[in-house]
């Protein structure tokens, strides 16, 4: 970890960094105070109308469901910024750090809390670009551009995928505030567009909480520094998904589709990812993917309805995240101690880091199930809820023990291993003891853990029994939280458990062999990644070359042919045609002047000199604006005439760079060109002429004529309305036509600069 | 161009083109002109000054950058609009000063319309000017 050895001296990055930790410990203070009502059954809710003819609010809803997630995100948030201030410390850019992690915590607190569907996404969105950040935060090195990338992209796909599934919900139940969606009952499962908004709602929830199969993205995530992983990609941010899917849990759970989706998903990511998790060297990794199996794990139970599968969900949640946390934070300690990760090296750390050690050893017996911890509990409420699964239990309780065992032996690799057997390798560093900031927060998540499972009334009434009421609507069917329950069928699985987990521990070292073939023989999801994207690159180069020739003739010549297309198909599909136009006002003038702009137009046509098509154009500008004087409208002859002039002066100008038109072999085109023409000022005379077939509307004429002079104090009807009644158009006109002047600029002055740079070049040569 | 007439009568021609620009912009309010008309005009002396003296000597005699021009037009029509908060009025509401106005007489009629004109011929003046110099420099 290059920013933890760059320390250099400091021992904390001072007030930048306890800032952060000062207002997530407030934070949690005050969602603290909250819960002895949420315990009581009520629910708080605030709102603020944002847009409120689109149905969008701001609001928010404590539960407690929202609460339990709100008081893990606050805590753990205050525990991870006091760590990351000693962590990465002297970092040059330690105040971004702080700034986006301290956005991102805000940023997942509204998610939880929000009540309304868009809000709850702009907050999910917030979530994802500022994870972006943060995993890109060593932005220097290629890897880690590419882990943010790949996390942005994957989840933001997501993302767009949710926004639709939001949109039809909202629609489709009348309303954007979820606690009036979910009120609605069984109303939604019914629905003809239940399966199209829980597909969309799915890849959302499935993205960011990194289900199989787009679960690559979390573990390449890994790339943040520690404290980011321990608080993203344990605790919180994948979270999110599993947060959305419990919130929506009691409107759409129940159906086949809802069942069998989140349990084979959730199955599958458990078991496949704590296999991969065996098979890490690097301490980090192996626990991104027990995060993996948990979110799995946390899916699976969710696919269910029981009470015993609710608090088992309500239970790990809690679990999970105290011991995932302090593992994560633990890993960091013992990299900024020895400079590595690398499981194989990592040895004897006990006697150098004892108290790095005991948390360690707490958190991760409670990550392998053992009495007295609260992951003991946690597991045998998982085996109870599988087993109670009405559809398939075998198949779900099997998945379960062996993720599980797989679990026992990664906790005995990450935090047995590196303390108790001897070294494998030379250390980069001398071990020595994290200092205090670092350890409070492991030490004070994994004796939470401990506390919890010795008196778990105390999580059961506070935090597990109102989740379970958010999830089910009642507390009746919660089960209760206990150490000892008999000997049961979850008992004997837990026995099985530990028995296999020791016996993968044993041989972790040739099954980590085998598995590392398997995976190298199998195609990589990642890789397929890398060509996924290498393929969009080559297919974006391609219609770029088709579409963008370069060519101004075919750019001209495609947009008048859409023109044409586009106006001439619509008038054949609805069948309206223009009347032969009224000829009484045509008298020798504007004959004559008619004739002048046809013969200025078959000119430009025809000649062979620029020179002498500019000038016959500008005689095509000159007889317009003739017309337009006849017809009384001197403002608008007076400024087309100026447009012509300064039109073929500039052209002239540019003409003096141009070839020759014409080059051999390019005439051919001109009869190509003659029918479009022809085809376009055909159907553009059609709509003229249809336009004049409209009774002329004369209630604005007669308005600015009244008006003009008594309240605008002018004459020139035309000019009143540019700087008086229609003043802020004629604003925005002249925006526009300073931006196009500028823009003009700027494309000149970069062709003249790119022109000297290669005269120079030129020259060196 | 190298044209000894032209170059003579340009001295005179772009000087008066930009009076006559001014004119246009003064009497646009009654009779057929304005800010845009103005700006157009007032665009083409110093068109016809570079093409027959050349770019850089027309840069000098405009003195200032036409893009800078074309900036400080936006912003008076931008604060000719926003005058009328002063009075209270919505935005571009046109505020009039009648100047020694007596009961037959309107006196010299003062507006912000006239200021929000003003900005419009130098947007108009200042970006047909950028583009024109730049074309002409490139070649």
């Amino acid at each position: 970890m290059g920013a933890a050895a760059s320390t250099g001296g400091k021992a904390s990055a001072g007030w930048i960094g306890l800032a952060p930790a000062a207002l997530s410990a407030a934070l949690f203070v005050w969602f603290a105070s909250l819960a002895p009502s949420i315990a009581d059954g009520e629910t708080l809710r605030v709102a603020w109308s944002w847009a409120p003819s689109l149905g969008v609010s701001l609001s928010f809803l404590v539960d407690g469901l929202s609460l339990t997630f709100a008081l893990l995100i606050s805590g753990i948030g205050a525990l991870v910024f006091l760590y990351s201030n000693t962590y990465l410390a002297g970092h040059p850019q330690f105040g971004r750090f702080a700034l986006f992690l301290t956005a991102f915590m805000l940023a997942m607190l509204g998610l939880v809390l929000a009540d309304n569907l868009i809000a709850l996404f702009v907050f999910w969105e917030l979530t994802t670009v500022t994870s972006y950040l943060l995993i890109g935060f060593g932005h220097e090195t290629a890897k880690g551009r590419r882990s943010a990338l790949q996390a942005l992209f994957v989840t933001g796909a997501g993302a767009l995928a949710l926004l639709a599934g939001f949109i039809l919900l909202g629609f489709t139940a009348g309303s954007f505030e979820l606690s009036e969606i979910l009120a609605q009952g069984d109303a939604l499962k019914d629905h003809a567009l239940y399966l199209p908004i829980l597909i969309l709602i799915l890849a959302g929830a499935f993205t960011k909480s990194a289900q199989f199969p787009f679960h690559f993205w979390l573990p390449n995530a890994m790339a943040a520094p520690t404290p980011v992983s321990a608080f993203l990609h344990s605790a919180t941010m994948v979270k999110a998904g599993v947060y959305l899917m419990a919130r929506l849990h009691p409107g759409f759970s129940g159906t086949d589709a809802w069942l069998w989706t989140l349990t084979v998903a959730g199955a599958f990511t458990a078991v496949f990812a704590s296999l991969m998790a065996l098979r890490q060297t690097d301490l980090k990794q192996a626990l991104a993917y027990t995060t993996l199996m948990a979110l799995g794990t946390l899916t699976l139970l969710l696919g269910q309805d029981s009470g015993y599968a609710m608090t088992a969900f309500a239970t790990f949640l809690i679990v999970h995240s105290l011991y995932k946390a302090s593992l994560f934070l633990m890993v960091g300690c013992i990299d900024h101690a020895t400079g590595t990760r690398e499981a194989g090296l990592l040895g004897g750390l006990a006697r150098a880091m004892p108290v790095t050690c005991f948390a360690a050893a707490l958190a991760a017996l409670s990550m392998a199930g053992f009495p007295p911890f609260l992951g003991f509990i946690g597991k045998e409420l998982k085996y109870a809820g599988a087993l109670a699964v009405g559809s398939e239990p075998i198949l779900v309780a099997g998945a379960m023990l062996a993720a599980n065992a797989l679990m026992f032996a990664v906790a005995g690799v990450v935090a047995f291993k590196p303390f108790w057997r001897p070294a494998g390798g030379p250390l980069p560093h001398a071990p020595h003891e994290a200092p205090w900031p670092m350890l409070a927060g492991p030490v004070l998540l994994a004796v939470l853990g401990a506390v919890f499972g010795l008196y778990p009334d105390l999580l059961q009434r506070t935090l597990v029994d109102p989740t379970v009421a958010s999830l089910l609507g009642t507390t009746e069917d919660a089960k209760t939280l206990q150490l000892w329950a008999g000997v049961n069928l979850p008992l004997i699985l837990s026995v099985a458990t530990v028995a296999l987990g020791l016996a993968l521990y044993l041989a972790h070292g040739p099954i980590r062999a085998a598995l590392a073939r398997a995976v190298e023989a199998a195609p990589g999801f990642d890789a397929g990644w890398d060509r996924f994207l290498d393929g969009l690159k080559a297919f974006a180069a391609w219609q770029t070359r088709l579409i963008q020739t370069g060519v101004l003739r075919t750019y001209i010549f495609a947009t008048f042919a859409t023109v044409l297309v586009g106006l001439a198909g619509t008038m054949a599909a609805k069948g309206v045609w223009p009347a032969a136009p009224d000829l009484s006002l045509a008298n020798w003038r504007t004959v004559a002047l008619v004739a002048l702009i046809v013969a200025g137009a078959l000119l430009t046509a025809v000649t062979t000199s620029r020179i002498a098509a500019m000038a016959s154009l500008g005689v095509v500008g000159i007889g317009v604006a003739m017309i337009f004087i006849t017809f009384g409208a001197p403002d608008v002859a007076i400024t087309q005439l100026l447009v012509e002039t300064l039109v073929v002066v500039l052209a002239a100008v540019a003409l003096l760079r141009l070839p020759v038109l014409d080059k051999p072999g390019e005439r051919d085109r001109r009869p190509r060109d003659a029918v479009l023409a022809l085809g376009v000022g055909a159907v553009v005379t059609a709509i003229l002429l249809l336009v004049l077939e409209t009774p002329l509307d004369r209630r604005l004429t007669d308005f600015f004529e009244t008006a003009s002079w008594p309240e605008a104090y002018g004459r020139n009807i035309v000019n009143v309305i540019l700087v008086d009644f229609r003043a802020l158009d004629t604003f925005g006109e002249v925006a526009v036509v300073m931006i196009a002047g500028l823009a003009a600029y700027a494309l000149l002055r970069t062709t003249a600069e790119r022109r000297e740079t290669t005269a120079e070049k030129g020259e060196g040569k | 161009m190298n044209s000894i007439i032209l170059r003579a009568g340009t001295r005179a021609l772009s000087g008066l083109l930009l009076l006559f620009s001014v004119y246009m912009l003064l009497r646009g309010h009654n009779e057929p002109g304005g800010g845009f008309i103005g700006g157009l005009i007032g665009a083409t002396g110093f068109v016809l000054y570079a093409i027959a003296i050349g770019p850089a000597e027309a840069r000098t005699a405009l003195r200032a950058q036409p893009q800078n021009i074309a900036a400080v037009g936006l912003g008076i029509a931008l604060l000719s609009g926003l005058a009328a908060a002063l009075f209270g009025d919505a935005f571009f509401t046109g505020q009039w000063l009648f100047l020694g106005a007596t009961e037959t007489d309107k006196g010299l009629p003062l507006s912000t319309v006239l200021v929000f004109d003003i900005g419009v011929y130098l947007v108009v003046f200042g970006s047909v000017l950028t583009l024109a110099f730049a074309m002409e420099e490139e070649i």
